[in-house]
């Protein structure tokens, strides 16, 4: 039978005959830092562990209502979130690291989730998906209380309910996070420093605009 | 560890644990079990308060509330017009529905007519939630029974109709489209020619799952036969919807008592024989065709006209006339500041949804807020009749039994 | 529906068992309702379950504030073979807000009747388990009344953000 060797390319051939010469040990010792640093990749090893976990994030199954639905839509066919390796949803808390908080929190599911959170291993991270989570969403009322009254959230996730493709942005904003690169806000992206609202008592009545509420009250519409 | 009892574990102790053990026998142990709201299997956050003898069920205590949100309390809140988002979550699978049941209440309440064309497109919109609430049940039952690619298959045909609802209303869930009087907008160019097409994959589609599910030993075995429960008993705990249909009853709003044009549409009513969950599966599966006889039959007989009643008081005025008219001018001010005012007076508009009879009261007291709304939600009441059908059989046919009943805790909560 | 003739037959029946059970009657909008006195629901449900209104579609309560009596049960009934609904309406005064339960008639009752327990504090004789359920069962108050406030978070913003109690930061 024929073999023909396929004609390699000059800069193949080149790269070939130096890794021949390296494993000889031909290499003169500049030419060899050089020859190191073209092919070894230097981190620390936070870099490196940070970089594992960013990647193999284990969602916990916690829909709550609409966004689970949603939630469940990224796992679907079109948005697959299995690309990025989220895909394996685990039901026990104790074996996943995300926890997706989709939907609204009831005073009754409250201590619920808080337990959850707590038999999650350290490094744990929460998503708070939609506005019911994040802030009161549509209903500003008594059932209901923001999740960032009861446990830390790392990214929110604004909509109601948001688009999956919305909630895959906060899963790689939060991905970057976690691997050591967040993501810049508003204001260092857009040199926008100093433009936060000072005010020099905030018990003065009579604040600024019509839509600013003092604490204390609620809106309706 | 005597008075490390938390405050959350007293709030279980008034719940009275299951009865005297059924069935006699000198070697029983009664084991109460917790199935969490935070479960894989129930469908939302759900508790249920199983006690088991060894792997038999013989008590099932649903405890609800944990996704309550006070929307009938919020609804008071607000003006006529602004309760349609907030109702519209609460079912949150069907909320076409929720915004059909409360808009058909205000426009009974206020006798104002809805156009035809806002009667088909309505109906058009109600039926693809139909589906898309199907869908989502046969995917995640089929989830619950081990079936897992099914999931993927109906969840990637109800991405085609979330597009549909996008293209017609601008968002996935939660359109807020109906509005009291009509639609708020009338449907862009293409839009029926993409439902028609989509109904044809739509049927072939429900072929395919019909395939893979129908025969399947497994499935048989699962569903055939397991926790029947007899008509007279389902209409003794009010239940409505295919669990009914099922069981041999064939109630159905759409054919009883037809509201929104559904008596202009030819269509069937799938009924099953034994009740078991075996037919439950059927009959949901058997109204995904029928629902996409009906989108045909709407989208063939789609009349012209206005898409939403031109009552000035109730609907806003066309952008265009604000320009021009002083009258138009006040009445959407009046309408975006005050809203509308409705005679006072209570009524109650049911319709069929996907899982069973979807029912709004309103009660209004003259002002532009409304005094009472509530929706009589069919998985509250369908969720009574958890206990009946499982007692005396298998964990995994709770399960089973979970699947086929269709909770929406949104729904039952509320 | 029954028409507004039908209903005052409704009506009449009722009242021939026991008279002052029918406290009026109403037609609107093509509905009927009955307003019995709490005593006599009951029996008069059975009447009208006799009478073929054999489905309980719902049970809900409202909230009549400031009419008196405040608290209000409404049940949907409903006669499946001719189509029929009536609602049949009982009305409690805030200080005796006792309703006999028709869990022995409709086990459907259970859950709807908890749920008006929970939200308006209607209490209903002889119900096999009142307890709440919609809220947490040590929870104070009846939500759904009309001068329950609709509660709520202050919108925050960065000026009031450490003003707020149980803001985590």
């Amino acid at each position: 039978m024929e073999v023909t060797r396929a004609k390699l390319d000059d800069d193949f051939r080149i790269r070939q005959l130096r890794a021949r010469d390296m494993l000889r040990g031909d290499i003169p010792d500049e030419e060899l830092e050089q020859y190191v640093e073209e092919r070894v990749l230097t981190t620390t090893l936070d870099k490196a562990v940070a970089w594992a976990r960013g990647n193999s994030l284990f969602p916990a199954t916690f829909g709550l209502a609409c966004c689970a639905i949603e939630m469940m839509s990224v796992v679907g066919a079109r948005l697959d979130i299995a690309r990025f390796g989220f895909e394996a949803f685990r039901a026990s808390p104790r074996q996943a690291d995300l926890l997706i908080l989709s939907g609204r929190v009831s005073i009754k599911m409250a201590p619920v989730v808080r337990r959850i959170y707590d038999q999650m291993l350290e490094p744990r991270w929460a998503i708070a998906m939609g506005a019911c989570c994040s802030s009161m969403g549509v209903f500003n009322n008594y059932a209901i209380v923001p999740a960032d009254k009861f446990m830390p959230i790392d990214v929110h996730v604004p909509g109601c309910p948001p688009r999956p493709e919305a909630l895959m942005h906060g899963i790689l904003k939060l991905r970057s996070q976690i691997q050591g690169d967040p993501p810049a806000g508003w204001r260092e992206r857009y040199g926008a420093h100093g433009t936060e609202e000072v005010l020099g008592d905030a018990d003065l009545p009579g604040v600024n605009a019509v839509n600013v509420f003092q604490s204390g009250e609620t809106g309706s519409a | 560890m005597t008075s490390g009892i938390s405050d959350y574990r007293k709030q279980e102790e008034s719940i009275t644990l299951s009865s005297s053990p059924a069935g006699e026998g000198l070697q029983q142990e009664l084991m109460t079990i917790n199935m969490g709201p935070h479960h894989p299997s129930t469908h939302g956050v759900l508790r249920l308060i199983v006690t088991l003898e060894g792997e038999i069920v013989r008590d099932v205590k649903p405890i609800i509330g944990y996704v309550h949100t006070g929307i009938e309390k919020t609804a008071e809140d607000k003006a006529y017009w602004k309760v349609i988002p907030v109702v519209e979550r609460m079912d949150y699978l069907s909320y076409y529905f929720n915004a059909m049941a409360y808009c058909g209440a205000v426009e009974k309440l206020l006798e104002v007519e809805v156009p035809a064309r806002a009667q088909y497109l309505r109906v058009i919109h109600l039926e693809l939630n139909r589906i898309v609430s199907h869908l989502v049940w046969l995917g995640t039952s089929a989830l619950d029974l081990g079936a897992i690619s099914v999931w993927w298959y109906c969840f990637s045909e109800r991405e085609a109709i979330l597009d549909l609802f996008e293209m017609s209303s601008g968002q996935r869930m939660h359109t807020r489209y109906f509005q009291i009087g009509g639609v708020i907008e009338d449907v862009p160019r293409g839009w029926i020619e993409r439902v028609r097409a989509f109904t044809k994959t739509m049927r072939t589609r429900a072929d395919q799952y019909a395939a893979l599910l129908d025969k399947n030993e497994i499935v048989l075995q699962r569903l055939r036969g397991i926790c029947p429960l007899d008509e007279q008993t389902l209409l003794g705990l009010g239940v409505t919807g295919p669990l009914l249909r099922a069981a041999g009853n064939p109630w159905d709003l759409r054919k009883a008592a037809p509201y929104c044009s559904y008596d202009h549409f030819d269509f069937k009513i799938p009924v099953g024989t034994q009740g078991d969950n075996y037919d439950r599966y059927r009959v949901r599966h058997a109204e995904l065709y029928e629902s996409c006889d009906i989108i045909d039959q709407a989208c063939d007989g789609l009349p012209e006209g206005p898409f939403i009643t031109t009552d000035r008081k109730v609907a806003l005025p066309p952008r265009h006339e604000l320009a021009t008219s002083m009258e138009a001018l006040i009445h959407h001010f009046k309408l975006v500041t005050e809203g509308m005012r409705v005679p006072p007076g209570e009524v109650y508009n049911p319709i069929e949804s996907p899982r069973g009879e979807l029912g709004c009261y309103v009660r209004s007291d003259g002002s532009s807020k409304p005094a009472r709304v509530h929706m009589r939600d069919p998985s509250f009441v369908n969720l009574q009749a958890t206990a009946p059908m499982t007692r005396n059989s298998y964990i995994a046919d709770l399960v089973a039994t979970l699947a086929m009943l269709d909770p929406v805790l949104g729904g039952v909560d509320r | 529906m029954p028409d507004a003739t039908g209903l005052e037959l409704i009506a009449q029946d009722l009242r021939e068992s026991n008279p002052d059970a029918v406290l009026g009657t109403g037609y609107f909008r093509g509905e009927a309702t009955v307003e019995v006195a709490p005593a006599a629901l009951r029996t008069a449900a059975e009447q009208l379950r006799a009478r073929g209104y054999s489905f309980m579609a719902s049970c809900h309560g409202v909230d009549y504030y400031p009419e008196e009596p405040r608290l209000g049960v409404h049940y949907q009934l409903l006669d499946m073979p001719s189509v029929d609904r009536i609602c049949l309406k009982v009305r409690v005064p805030l200080d005796h807000p006792h309703v006999p339960s028709l869990c022995a008639i409709w086990p459907g009752a259970n859950h709807p009747e908890r749920e008006v327990f929970d939200m308006f504090g209607v209490i209903f004789d002889e119900h096999p388990d009142l307890r709440r359920i919609l809220m947490p069962e040590d929870y104070e108050g009846h939500p759904q009344r009309r001068d329950f406030p609709v509660g709520g978070e202050p919108v925050l913003f960065t000026y009031n953000e450490d003003k707020v109690p149980g803001w985590s930061r």
